[in-house]
């Protein structure tokens, strides 16, 4: 008693110890659990090299299960990366040598690291054999990312679905494309720069910038609707042509659309009236809803993507204030971005961030991580996305895109031709849009390279992917 | 058959180390008999030489250099002549203690032989000398009892040499930490955190009225205060500590404690906008990622190495420990857990706890108010330094650039760790002969067990 009297301070400074030595190898076994994954994860690991003289590189699946990157190892111990379906994945799958690109780069770690049961890795390792490496199973579907390869067919462009809900990308495809089986023989004329073909390697989905078109029609819209409270109420007489301070805006082809309303304006994709409304906006308040929606901003990507910009300020000119609102002048967007935006309205708002990797599992098929869609935050309010959704359906019903009326499925979007040179006529063909059956949902993004009006060249294409998906 | 041997060996290291660091604990069981404990130490005695010779067999095959044969040779002789000496010379002393010195020796050869022979072979051979010279401290703390009388030039002594090094020191990695005399590179602050715990438990023996406590602070203060001058952060958040904790302990009084902590953060907070070095350290430990080619390097590349390494480590020579700046020293916990793996790392905080527990057992037993402050600061010097380069190393607190004790490079931290662990055997020795003079209630109740224990083995036959 009256020792531990004498003793109290002593047991509380040994407690205390006690305690924050606790805290510590707490901390210790959190950080081995739960943060290491991500921190080793990182392309600055330089251990990470480390692991393939032990390892034999994992599969990259898609999700329904189709092997589409393995590695070969013949009698001899040579190894071969292999991909089964060639170009059709070339960009997103990426390659694993001469740097690494794609998935090969996102899931490295995970294909040179093996969950095998320990016993058999303990096993291989005594026999000085390499242990097979994780495999790492995409969230791309087969027939959607084959579809939409074939669809684009000789065009140059792109194309990128994903799932609304989740954020899951379904297809990315990019063209000019490359054969990532012969990446070695064709890697020193690719990045030449003085070949024509040298953006072959560029992944035109994420990192491509091109003019919206009339895709941005969208923005113009919901910021019009945010500064008029009775937008619905608006009415304009279309001639054909606008002319403000010596700048004249002409309707695609030369069209006539008379009276439009606001629904109206964005089904015809009148841009007369675009030209009208943009003159009406405040650009400093454009400019922030545009910010809002990740121009100028970074997006939630893991793959190397550029930049959307929009540049519309106090400054600008009549005429910079209504080739934007019609989605020409400065602004620039990838597609990547475009789908995400259309992904958001799609989804009552809510932006999923866009992902890549489903899961790993160890090579014969046992679960080892499993990625959980991840919630960016809402893009814009419920009732935003309900009129755009509104709009957006119009366009398939009474407008440009009416090739998507009438399917199993319900299908919304915009259709835009993008003017990228001084060459009356020539523009990209542009189509960003959704289609839901059921549960079932698809927002996507297609970008056709000088091909002409969207409703012509990128409707179709889109068509070709809804049906793949749904039926 | 080279890559048998190396991956068997890293999971006998792993469980071997596991069981170590379990019979640290388990030792204290009430049900143990003095017979059990000693064949526990025993046990201990054997793990440990198992891990030395599995750990040099593996960096034999690796290293292929066959001075290492020798080395080892070496090292076995000193550790056997640490445990035999120990036994004879000091027959009383907490075997525990020798056990744990001499695994955390095994565990810094085996890093740094992985890590540079070199510098292997130069921490052994102070090691021998230091052992050779702190193997007669118990014996004086036993027989010299005017050591509580020496305050003044412990204090003055220890501010002495506080000052010459913020004077004269040699700036190494931002701060001023050693001397060089005749080749040979010494850190004052490791020797004078031993006189700065004997100044302030002989200080706080003589009284603790608030003139008194005053001065104490004083001098403590002074202590804290050249260290900061020469940005020696972490020896500087030492001495605090441990100036706070004994007297706490000394005074009874929680206010105090308290009250210096509260200062304490006071000043952190003003150092931190006063001083460059004080904010680099804080911003690599918020983000590192940020800084990751900068200031975050060293910590970024501690976390790959033991993010990598994961719970049975990459094996010796399998990892990549030499890509963190001065691995050997303030890193050498990443290293370890690295290629030695988490749960090695695990058991090694455990080993270090044992210690700890085990300094302050000592306090809790010492009669004498001046060597249970000694035990109770030393303990404290030995446990906060562990927390700091561990919890600096991953990141769990802002890296202050302090060695782990005894298993990081650095030959004053090793010679100065070994005095601290003497003098704790020197009171564990004078504790035993207090208890045998004077308390007799107890001598009772070990007859009692002894004529218990008499009985039952009769029983047995």
């Amino acid at each position: 008693m009256k020792k531990s009297e004498r003793n109290k301070e002593l047991a509380v400074i040994t407690y205390i110890f006690l305690g924050i030595f606790m805290l510590l190898m707490g901390y210790f076994v959190y950080f081995n659990v739960f943060v290491s994954e991500e921190v080793i994860n990182s392309p600055y690991n330089a251990r990470q090299d480390v692991f393939e003289d032990r390892i034999v590189r994992g599969d990259i699946l898609t999700n329904d299960g189709t092997v589409v990157a393995k590695t070969e190892v013949s009698s001899d111990g040579n190894q071969t990366r292999v991909y089964p379906y060639g170009n059709v994945f070339a960009h997103v799958i990426g390659y694993a040598s001469k740097g690494k690109s794609g998935i090969e780069s996102l899931g490295n770690f995970s294909l040179l690291r093996s969950h095998a049961f320990f016993l058999e890795k303990m096993y291989n390792e005594f026999k000085k054999e390499k242990n097979k490496g994780d495999s790492v199973v995409s969230t791309l579907l087969l027939d959607v990312q084959q579809t939409a390869y074939d669809a684009l067919g000789d065009l140059n462009g792109a194309v990128i679905a994903i799932e609304p809900s989740t954020g899951k990308i379904l297809a990315m495809v990019s063209k000019p494309d490359f054969n990532p089986n012969e990446i070695d023989n064709i890697w020193d004329s690719l990045v030449s720069s003085e070949d024509s073909t040298s953006t072959v390697l560029l992944n035109r989905a994420t990192q491509g910038l091109y003019p919206p078109g009339s895709t941005f029609k969208i923005l113009t819209t919901l910021e019009f609707l945010r500064e008029n409270k009775n937008a619905s109420d608006y009415t304009f007489d279309c001639q054909g042509s606008l002319t403000k301070d010596g700048v004249t805006i002409n309707c695609y082809k030369g069209s006539v659309h008379g009276s439009v309303d606001l629904i109206t304006s964005f089904a015809k994709s009148c841009n007369t009236s675009y030209a009208n409304i943009g003159l009406t906006l405040n650009n400093t308040k454009f400019k922030g809803l545009c910010e809002s929606l990740l121009f100028n901003q970074k997006l939630p990507f893991e793959l190397p993507y550029k930049k959307s910009s929009f540049v519309l300020s106090k400054k600008s000119d009549t005429s910079e204030i209504m080739q934007t609102a019609i989605g020409q002048g400065k602004t620039q967007v990838t597609p990547l971005h475009m789908a995400m935006i259309t992904s958001a309205i799609a989804n009552d708002g809510e932006l999923m961030v866009p992902y890549l990797i489903d899961s790993t599992q160890n090579y014969s098929g046992v679960s080892v991580k499993k990625n959980k869609p991840v919630s960016y935050g809402k893009l814009l309010t419920e009732k935003e996305a309900g009129i755009i959704q509104e709009y957006m359906e119009n366009v398939v019903t009474n407008g440009t895109a009416k090739t998507l009326a009438g399917q199993s499925y319900q299908a919304a979007g915009k259709t835009g031709s993008a003017e990228f040179s001084n060459v009356k006529g020539e523009s990209h063909s542009w189509f960003v849009g959704y289609a839901n059956k059921g549960e079932k949902e698809i927002a996507l993004a297609v970008i056709a390279e000088g091909a002409g009006a969207g409703s012509e060249y990128a409707v179709p294409i889109a068509k070709k992917i809804f049906d793949s998906y749904f039926n | 058959m080279v890559n048998i041997i190396v991956e068997a060996s890293k999971y006998l290291i792993i469980i071997f180390f596991a069981v170590y660091a379990y019979l640290c604990f388990s030792v204290f069981s009430n049900r143990k008999t003095d017979e059990d404990k000693a064949a526990i130490f025993s046990g201990q005695n054997r793990l440990m030489f198992f891990i030395h010779f599995i750990a040099n067999v593996d960096i034999l095959i690796k290293s292929e250099n066959k001075e290492i044969i020798i080395f080892y040779a070496y090292q076995v002789i000193l550790l056997a002549s640490i445990l035999i000496l120990y036994r004879f010379l000091y027959p009383k002393a907490s075997r525990l203690v020798v056990n744990n010195m001499c695994m955390l020796l095994v565990i810094s050869f085996i890093m740094l032989s992985r890590l540079s022979l070199d510098k292997a072979q130069k921490q052994f051979f102070i090691a021998v000398i230091s052992m050779i010279i702190t193997l007669f401290i118990p014996f004086f703390i036993h027989k010299i009892k005017y050591l509580k009388k020496l305050t003044w030039i412990y204090g003055i002594g220890g501010i002495f040499l506080l000052a010459a090094i913020a004077v004269a020191g040699r700036v190494s990695y931002g701060a001023k930490l050693s001397f060089s005399i005749g080749g040979i590179s010494i850190q004052p602050s490791e020797f004078v955190k031993i006189m700065f715990v004997f100044f302030v438990s002989s200080m706080l023996c003589q009284s603790t009225e608030l003139r008194h406590l005053i001065k104490t602070t004083i001098m403590a203060a002074l202590h804290v205060l050249f260290l900061v001058i020469s940005k020696d952060l972490g020896g500087a958040l030492i001495f605090f500590i441990v100036y706070l904790v004994m007297l706490y302990v000394a005074t009874k009084r929680p206010l105090y404690a308290l009250g210096g902590l509260v200062s304490g953060s006071f000043a952190a907070v003003i150092a931190y906008f006063l001083f460059r070095h004080v904010r680099v350290r804080v911003l690599a430990w918020k983000d590192p990622w940020a800084v990751m080619k900068g200031e975050g390097y060293q910590i970024t590349q501690s976390l790959f190495a033991i993010g990598t390494g994961g719970w049975f480590g990459l094996g010796l020579y399998q990892g990549l420990p030499k890509k963190i700046p001065v691995v050997e020293q303030d890193f050498i916990f990443s290293a370890i857990s690295e290629e030695l793996g988490g749960i090695f790392a695990l058991c090694l905080i455990l080993v270090c706890i044992s210690c700890f527990i085990m300094f302050l057992n000592i306090a809790l037993q010492m009669k004498e108010q001046f060597y249970k402050l000694i035990a109770l600061g030393l303990g404290t010097v030995y446990g906060f330094q562990v927390f700091l380069t561990i919890g600096g190393v991953t990141k769990f607190i802002p890296s202050t650039g302090v060695t782990l004790p005894l298993v990081s490079y650095g030959g004053s931290s090793l010679f100065s760790t070994l005095i601290i662990f003497a003098i704790i055997q020197g009171l564990y020795i004078l504790r035993q002969d207090e208890g045998e003079n004077n308390d007799r209630s107890k001598k009772e109740k070990r007859k009692v067990k002894r004529t218990k224990r008499k009985d039952e083995k009769v029983r047995k036959e």
